[in-house]
C-alpha cells in the first residue's frame, strides 16, 4: 500500500443531495492494472474525475504521489468541425513534442499513418489509438483510461487490451482503466473492482484463453481477455440504493475474490 | 487621401487585425451568440459609463465582463439552456441600456453611431486608444495561444495537463469584451460580432491549420475592411455596414472558391 502511486479513502460523492459514490477505497501501485466495471450510473466517470482532480469529493480524501504525472485518455473527443487540427498538431498540443516523438508514439500505438491526417477525419478505432498516444506523449507514471476501447469491434478490442497491456510493461506505469463490459475485461488487469455507487466487490478475474466460447468469437486475442465472475451479496433496486435480497445479508463482510475462488 | 479617411482605415485595419485570431476561436467554440450577447450589453456599459461619468470604454469593458460572470452563474444554477439564457440576456441589456440612456436629458448622444459604428469620425486619439486596444489583445492571445488552443480541443484533458481552465476560458472572455470595445466605435454593437465571425468563417475553407485559419481571417478582414471603406468613400455609403457587407461578399466568394484538396 505504501508504494501506491494514488490513494483514496472513503470517497463520499453527492449530486443535488443523491449520493453517486460512498466508502469507495481505491488504490493504484506502479505497474499495476486496475479495472473498474459497474452498470450505467454506477459513479464509474464520477471516480475517475476524482481520481484526475477534475472533482472535489464530499468526503474522504484522495492522495496523490506529488508531482504525479498522469496520462489521460478521454471516453470521447469532440472538436469542432470548424476546427482545422491534423493529428500531429493535435499531438503537439503536449509541451515539448516534435513531428519525430508525436510520429514515435502513433508508431508504438499501431496508427502511424493517420500522423497527417486531420482529426476529424480518422475512423473511432484510429482516434482512441491517437488519443492513447497523446497520453504516453505525457510520459505517464499513472495512464487513466475511461472506456478505452468503445465503439471498438471485438477484435480490435481485444488488440488495444494487448497493447496496453505492452505499455504498462514497457513504461512500468500505473494503469487505471474503466471497464464498458460487465464481466470482460483485460487478462492482464490485477484487480477488478465491481463499483455501484459503492465498491461491490474486488478480486482478480480468471484467464479464458482456454474458452472455446472466447476463442472463437476473439480468435488468438482471446488470451488477452479474462472474465471476471462474481456475486453480490445484496441487490440494487432501480435507483440504485442497497435492498436485501433472500438469503443473503446486506453489506455483511465483503468477499474478496482471490485468484483461485471459482463461484 | 484625407486625414480622417486615413485614421479611418488605420482603426479598421487594427480591428481586423486582432478580430482574425479571436474570432477563429469565436467560431471553434461556438460562441458566436455569446460574442453577440455581449456586444449588446456593450450599449448598456456605455450609458451606465455617461450616467457615471466614466470612460465609456472602461465602462464597456467592466459590463461585459459582469454579463459574463452571470450567464456562468445562471447556467449553473438552474436548467435553462445556453442559447436561451443569451435570448434573454441580449435583448434585455439592450433595451436597458436605451431606458438607461433615455434618463440621461443632459447629454445627448448619437445612438445610431453606437448601434452602427461612425468609423469616419474616429479622431487622433480614438485611433491612438484602438490601435494600442488591438495591440494589447494581440500580444494576450499570441501568449496564450498554445494553451487557448489546447482548451478549445478538450477541456478536461487540458485541465489533467495542468492547465489553469477556468482562467483561460475567462481570459478569452475578456478578451472578447476588450475587442467589443474596441470595435465599437467601428462597426457599432450590433455588428461588432460579423467582424469576428465572418473573416474566420470565410477562411476555414482554405486551411489546414488553426494558424492559417486565424491569419486567413486577418487578412480578409482587413480586405473588408478597406473595400469597405472604398464603397463609403466613393458611393457615399454608411462605412460599418459597407465592411459587413464586404466581409460577406468575401465568404460567399470562400464557398464559391474550390476547396483545396489536401
Amino acid at each position: 500500500m505504501s508504494n501506491a502511486l494514488i490513494r483514496l479513502q472513503d470517497i463520499r460523492v453527492g449530486f443535488a443531495g443523491q449520493a453517486v459514490l460512498q466508502d469507495v477505497q481505491l488504490s493504484v501501485k506502479p505497474g499495476e492494472i486496475v479495472t473498474l466495471i459497474g452498470p450505467n450510473g454506477a459513479g464509474k466517470t464520477t471516480l475517475v474525475r476524482a481520481v484526475l482532480g477534475l472533482l472535489k469529493p464530499d468526503s474522504g480524501t484522495v492522495w496523490r504521489t506529488p508531482k504525479l504525472r498522469i496520462g489521460y485518455m478521454p471516453q470521447k473527443l469532440q472538436v469542432d468541425a470548424s476546427l482545422p487540427l491534423s493529428v500531429l498538431r493535435f499531438l503537439r498540443l503536449v509541451p515539448g513534442v516534435d513531428r519525430a516523438r508525436a510520429l514515435a508514439a502513433l508508431a508504438e500505438v499501431g496508427a502511424p499513418q493517420v500522423l497527417d491526417s486531420p482529426l476529424q477525419s480518422i475512423s473511432g478505432g484510429e482516434l482512441q489509438r491517437v488519443l492513447l498516444a497523446r497520453a504516453l506523449l505525457r510520459e505517464p507514471q499513472l495512464l487513466v483510461l475511461d472506456e478505452p476501447v468503445q465503439g471498438v469491434d471485438v477484435a480490435g478490442q481485444a488488440e488495444l487490451y494487448s497493447l496496453i497491456t505492452r505499455l504498462r510493461d514497457r513504461y512500468g506505469c500505473g494503469v487505471l482503466m474503466v471497464s464498458h463490459d460487465l464481466h470482460l475485461v483485460m487478462s492482464t488487469t490485477d484487480q477488478v473492482i465491481c463499483l455501484n455507487r459503492h465498491v461491490c466487490c474486488s478480486g482478480h478475474p480468471e484467464q479464458v484463453s482456454n474458452d472455446p466460447v472466447f476463442v472463437e468469437m476473439f480468435g488468438e486475442d482471446a488470451k488477452s481477455l479474462a472474465i471476471y465472475h462474481h456475486r453480490h451479496d445484496h441487490a440494487h433496486d432501480l435507483h440504485g440504493a442497497v435492498v436485501s435480497q433472500p438469503g443473503l445479508s446486506i453489506h455483511g463482510p465483503a468477499h474478496i475474490h482471490g485468484p483461485g475462488c471459482k463461484h | 487621401m484625407p486625414e480622417f479617411l486615413l485614421n479611418a482605415l488605420l482603426a479598421g485595419l487594427a480591428l481586423a487585425l486582432v478580430a482574425g485570431p479571436l474570432g477563429s476561436f469565436v467560431v471553434w467554440r461556438r460562441m458566436a451568440y455569446f460574442g453577440d450577447t455581449l456586444a449588446h450589453a456593450a450599449l448598456l456599459g456605455v450609458a451606465v459609463g455617461l450616467l457615471l461619468d466614466v470612460s465609456p470604454t472602461l465602462a464597456v469593458t467592466v459590463g461585459c465582463v459582469l454579463l459574463a460572470v452571470l450567464l456562468i452563474t445562471l447556467q449553473q444554477r438552474q436548467p435553462l439552456a445556453a442559447d436561451t439564457l443569451l435570448g434573454i440576456l441580449a435583448p434585455s441589456t439592450l433595451s436597458l441600456g436605451l431606458v438607461v440612456l433615455s434618463f440621461n436629458r443632459e447629454v445627448r448622444i448619437d445612438l445610431l453611431g453606437y448601434l452602427f459604428g461612425d468609423l469616419l469620425a474616429v479622431g487622433p486619439s480614438d485611433l491612438l486608444w484602438i490601435v494600442a486596444g488591438s495591440a494589447l489583445v494581440l500580444t494576450c492571445l499570441l501568449a496564450l495561444w498554445r494553451q487557448l488552443l489546447a482548451v478549445t480541443v478538450h477541456e478536461q484533458l487540458a485541465q489533467v495537463e495542468g492547465l489553469p481552465v477556468a482562467g483561460l476560458r475567462l481570459a478569452l472572455v475578456l478578451l472578447i469584451a476588450l475587442v467589443i470595445a474596441v470595435a465599437m466605435k467601428i462597426v457599432g454593437v450590433l455588428l461588432i460580432t460579423s467582424l469576428l465571425i465572418i473573416p474566420a468563417a470565410a477562411a476555414q475553407r482554405h486551411a489546414r491549420t488553426p494558424e492559417q485559419m486565424a491569419i486567413g481571417a486577418s487578412l480578409l478582414g482587413m480586405l473588408a475592411v478597406a473595400g469597405g471603406l472604398s464603397l463609403s468613400w466613393f458611393e457615399d455609403t454608411p462605412a460599418g455596414p459597407s465592411i459587413v457587407v464586404c466581409a460577406a461578399g468575401l465568404f460567399l466568394l470562400s464557398l464559391a472558391l474550390p476547396r483545396r484538396t489536401p
